[in-house]
């Protein structure tokens, strides 16, 4: 009988992970090369915005892995103070950096096309500003992470703080939007097709999209594998000196 | 309770209890902002609102490592936690008291000092009311952050760190009250749901606070 919580075994999980991580890597990377390579160079210039409309490949995927990669953090919080699997907890620390990093590429990546477009850097845009918000949530959780030294009380803190940032973080989201009206564009991606982006940048931008799915999962699945063996290592040491 | 309730006042009141430390913070930002701003009346009374909300966050957001750390460090806290007072009790009353000490005087000053800043007269009502609804949201999301970081010597940074996204939804609707009040226009959505987080804020937040401590005492 196989369910989904025997990979919450930590040997398991390494094992898998071992056998997967290839894989899920040389993907990740085919994803990228081929979405930004093909967006880059292979797909016409905006009629308005020229060619800084090639941005979007990085800034929207970014900005999705961004929000995502906290979802997940919140799933994993769940997880481990539910059923109390130490995999869980130590993925969702392992995913914070990569989403933090996420964040910032999208409000750079933003800022850099802002400059041209909007003729300024920054604006005190709802997304804008929301997204600034997240990278602080971000920040808090990585630091409070690495201020507790026992693990076990970290992860429960972590998950608590977690979950609390989760509504605040929404709250913000439309509190934000009541306080400024927006400058930035609507949805890029939505199942409402009238919104998308044209076709021709749209099938570029999902390979990308791929491509960051791909990376995260390969990152976080390599910096969990890593923090459970460096914990595992950590309690070799400890038991040798004991003896 | 209660009795708990008059000793963290008492503590909080008595010398060195940081009583008057946000009174004198909040005091402070708002006798420096026309000195960096200029002194210009239509420039002051317009950030006024904004002003006077800032520094009665920043303010409460100075005492709140206070909550805990104390009672933590004497040993008092783990004597409460084996109490026959449940957790969400404690949690509760200190926010309460934190509020009582901390939020109400700001409360009060806050109309004097919006007279430095010569905020519009159709303000003051606003202000005042704007401050007494939000502030307790203050106090109470301030309680959760010093539960949390309990545990952590000198997590003061720490503490704002975490702290201040949590501010942000009741800063947004407590100064476009606030603000709106002052222009004449009206106020009722920012007001409604600045009371929605404070209740919202004050109902949940406790049992959060409650198990972080929990988890930090164990």
């Amino acid at each position: 009988m196989s369910s989904i919580w025997e990979y919450a075994n930590p040997k398991k999980f390494i094992e898998t992970v071992d056998k997967v991580l290839p894989f899920v890597s040389v993907l990740a990377a085919i994803g990228l090369v081929a979405g930004l390579i093909w967006g880059f160079f292979f797909t016409p210039d905006d009629y308005r915005q020229g060619s800084t409309v090639k941005i979007i490949y990085l800034h929207v995927p970014s900005a999705l892995m961004a929000i995502n990669a906290w979802l997940m953090m919140l799933v994993a919080s769940l997880v481990w103070l539910i059923r109390r699997h130490h995999v869980s907890a130590l993925a969702a620390r392992a995913a914070a950096p990569v989403g933090a990093v996420m964040t910032i590429i999208a409000l750079l990546t933003g800022a850099i096309w802002g400059q041209p477009m909007w003729g300024t850097w920054w604006a005190w845009d709802p997304r804008l500003t929301s997204f600034l918000i997240l990278f602080l949530f971000y920040l808090g959780y990585i630091a409070l992470w690495s201020a507790i030294e026992n693990d076990d009380t970290a992860a429960d803190l972590t998950s608590v703080l977690c979950i609390v940032g989760s509504v605040f973080a929404v709250l913000s989201r439309y509190a934000v939007n009541f306080w400024n009206q927006g400058l930035h564009q609507g949805a890029s991606l939505s199942l409402d097709k009238e919104e998308n982006v044209a076709d021709v940048f749209y099938f570029p931008l999902l390979v990308s999209i791929g491509g960051f799915i791909l990376l995260f999962l390969a990152l976080v699945l390599l910096r969990t594998r890593t923090e459970i063996r460096a914990r595992r290592m950590r309690a070799l040491l400890i038991r040798e000196r004991m003896s | 309770m209660i009795a708990l309730l008059i000793r963290d006042i008492r503590l909080a009141v008595r010398a060195g209890g940081g009583f008057g430390l946000g009174l004198a913070f909040f005091l402070i930002v708002v006798v420096l902002v026309p000195f960096a701003v200029g002194p210009e009346t239509t420039l002051l009374s317009r950030i006024a609102p904004g002003i006077l909300w800032i520094g009665a966050l920043l303010a409460c957001l100075l005492s709140l490592d206070r909550i805990f750390a104390l009672d933590r460090e004497d040993g008092s806290l783990d004597l409460l936690a084996s109490a026959p007072l449940p957790m969400e009790g404690i949690v509760t009353v200190k926010a309460l008291a934190h509020w009582i000490t901390t939020g109400l005087p700001l409360v009060v000053a806050a109309p004097v000092l919006a007279v430095l800043l010569s905020l519009p007269e159709a303000g003051f009502l606003w202000l005042v009311l704007s401050l007494l609804i939000g502030t307790p949201a203050l106090s109470v999301i301030g309680t959760f952050g010093a539960a949390l970081t309990v545990g952590i010597k000198r997590g003061g940074l720490l503490l704002s760190l975490l702290v201040l996204p949590l501010y942000v939804p009741t800063l947004i609707f407590g100064a476009e009250v606030a603000r709106r009040g002052a222009e004449g226009l009206e106020v009722d959505t920012p007001l409604f749901l600045l009371g929605a987080i404070t209740l919202f804020s004050v109902a949940l937040l406790p049992f959060a606070s409650a198990a972080v401590l929990r988890m930090n005492l164990r």
